[in-house]
């Protein structure tokens, strides 16, 4: 198995500088690790010879890097002008009530985090949930159910 | 007859994201055609077409090219602009998925012509599927040694819709937050690592082996005269058949709206349309009758943008469409400078207040007020983004702010069309606190 300094090698070599590396390594680290953790930050470090410091600061400045633990699941519900007219609330609120968790939450056992997120790309077909970064569109508040159920291995 | 179709040609016989797909319907034979042209033929064929950027400002690509710095010793870059995070739009998405040959061989073309051999599509993050696709045909593109000595990197991108500011992205590229640059100087000549770059929209590049193929002499006889060819417009909100279709540039809102897109949804009242995506000023329904091209939605007052199409029907309250628009940029604003900073909150506090009935008549001239201070005070265009939402839907709907303010609540009572719409930034203040008091 390729360790992650390994990987972060790999891509350090597609580009000029060490440093258009730094996107591609948090990716590389949030992916075995679930989230960011200082820890984390400090592997990404380490594998591109920057500072935590550095390295935190792009983390944050980015909404797919998470700073914080979340749901072994994600379910992103896009709530921008073409979502919005489309009926995106409605859908977000089926999901957080089928959830029980408030958007921007995790759910008790940890399991599911549901967010409000900008447009997704997906306007034609709206509104759009993305569930584990796969888009799902149109989705309507009827067919939220089924989507949790699956999600919960039921 | 049907419209000539360029980006999307082949596309509903054939599944083009396969190499030999793409090569039965001619895929890059004009790239053949180009490598056996002087680089600069390739690039006077780009620019005697009059291919404008499909991006955002619409500048001709050809002159772009024009502008690149000559004999610095430093490469020369070509930088593709795979963000796409334009609410309303997503045309560069179907490009990736469904022709990535064509974003590659326009790529190579395109290399040729500028004389670079290295290329970086920056695709958003968000894209994971559209970025597996395009990794497939780029390797499948490498193994039949069409690359020809380019190399062609594919970075992600993470979320931040403000990296498809084109120096925004340069600084993302090179590792850095994406926070614009200062210009001069221009990215031709000062870009990416400091080197000459040339940069495009996914689709001006996914465009450009049809420019080779066709010639510019044809190529311009489709589309409008200032701007020829076609886009592929985005059509989304209250519309009966919301999707992607590609016609020619002039094609009339009016077209775009009824005779392709099968009219407003449920047979409603137009209230409006946003033709470029949430950034540019929203045109009337007397207005639909502009023709979707640079010159003529410019002289409308408004912004060609990414040809995406937002359609809202009369059920909307404006003021919560400019309010949910603004916390869009107010999100996204990456804080490098006090105007676009500063006041893409106070343009949200100023909305809020208006539509939960608090406003008071004084808050119409303050929010005008606001718009004209930030309006081309900003680094780079998120400044005047955030404003043009806000300023268009109050000047045009005026009466509609006003009657907030005298019914010292939302006229729609509780019936808007997007009543209560939750918007990242409110999530993240109401998580927030929702912690700090758990912690306490
Ligand atoms: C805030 C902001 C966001 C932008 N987002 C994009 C984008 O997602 N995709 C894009 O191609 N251009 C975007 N642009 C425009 C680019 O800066 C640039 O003009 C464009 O990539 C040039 O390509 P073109 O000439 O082929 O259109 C954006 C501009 C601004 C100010
Ligand atoms: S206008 Fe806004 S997004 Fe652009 S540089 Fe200034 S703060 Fe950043
Ligand atoms: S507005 Fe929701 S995907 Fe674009």
């Amino acid at each position: 198995m390729t360790t992650f300094h390994d990987e972060v090698q790999k891509a350090r070599a597609k580009y000029p500088t060490r440093r258009s590396a730094v996107m591609d390594a948090l990716r590389l680290a949030q992916g075995r690790h679930g989230w960011l953790s200082p820890d984390a930050i400090r592997e990404v470090a380490d594998a591109l010879e920057e500072t935590p410091a550095y390295c935190h600061s792009i983390a944050s400045f980015y909404d797919m890097y998470h700073l914080e633990p979340i749901g072994t699941h994600m379910v992103e519900v896009c709530t921008n002008l073409s979502c919005a007219l489309a009926g995106a609330q409605r859908v977000l609120d089926a999901f957080a009530d089928a959830l029980g968790v408030r958007p921007g939450g995790t759910t008790d056992d940890g399991e599911v985090t549901l967010r409000a997120i900008e447009c997704a790309g997906g306007c034609g077909r709206a509104p759009v949930v993305v569930v584990d970064h796969v888009y799902h569109e149109p989705v309507r508040a009827e067919d939220v159910p089924e989507i949790v159920a699956r999600l919960r291995g039921a | 007859m049907r419209d000539p179709v360029l980006l999307t040609a082949g596309t509903e016989e054939h599944d083009l994201t396969r190499l030999d797909e793409y090569r039965a319907v001619g895929g890059y034979a004009a790239l053949e055609q180009a490598r056996g042209m002087e680089p600069q033929a390739v690039v006077d064929e780009i620019t005697n077409a009059t291919l404008r950027g499909r991006g955002g400002a619409g500048f001709p690509m050809g002159r772009k090219a024009s502008l690149l710095a000559r004999g610095t010793g430093k490469p020369t870059y070509l930088v593709v602009n795979a963000d796409e995070s334009e609410p309303g739009a997503f045309k560069d998405r179907d490009v990736m998925r469904f022709t990535p040959h064509r974003l590659i061989e326009g790529c190579l073309i395109t290399a040729h012509g500028i004389e670079s051999e290295s290329v970086f599509i920056y695709v958003r993050g968000e894209y994971a599927h559209e970025f597996e696709v395009l990794r497939a045909a780029l390797d499948d593109a490498r193994k039949a040694g069409l690359l020809g000595g380019v190399t062609i990197v594919l970075h992600r991108g993470a979320g931040a819709y403000i990296c498809g500011e084109e120096t925004a992205l340069l600084e993302s590229l090179e590792g850095q937050r994406g926070q614009p640059r200062p210009r001069p100087p221009f990215p031709p000549v000062n870009g990416l690592y400091g080197a000459p770059t040339q940069i495009n929209n996914v689709s001006t590049i996914a465009l450009v082996p049809k420019v080779i193929e066709l010639g510019a002499a044809e190529f311009s006889k489709i589309g409008a005269e200032s701007a020829p060819g076609t886009a592929v417009f985005s059509l989304s909100g209250n519309v009966a058949n919301p999707g992607n279709y590609e016609r020619p540039l002039g094609t009339t809102i009016r077209e775009l709206i009824y005779d392709v897109a099968g009219g407003v949804a449920g047979g409603r009242e137009l209230k409006g349309v946003i033709p470029g995506g949430s950034s540019v000023p929203i045109l009337t329904p007397d207005q639909i009758d502009t023709p979707m091209d640079y010159d003529s939605i410019g002289a409308a007052g408004s912004f060609f943008g990414s040809a995406a199409l937002i359609v809202v029907d009369d059920r909307c309250c404006m003021v919560q469409l400019a309010l949910r628009a603004a916390q869009f940029y107010m999100h996204e604003s990456c804080g490098k400078c006090t105007p676009c900073r500063v006041g893409t909150r106070w343009l949200v506090q100023l909305l809020t207040k208006i539509e939960t009935g608090e406003g008071e008549a004084t808050d119409l001239d303050l929010l005008d007020d606001v718009c004209d201070r930030m309006l081309g005070k900003s680094l780079c265009a998120l400044g005047d983004f955030a404003v043009y939402p806000v300023s268009s839907y109050l000047r045009k709907y005026r009466s509609e702010f006003e009657a907030h303010v005298a019914e010292g609540a939302c006229p729609f009572h509780g019936e808007s069309s997007i009543e209560g719409i939750l918007a990242p930034v409110d999530q993240h203040a109401a998580h927030g606190l929702e912690q700090a008091a758990v912690t306490t």
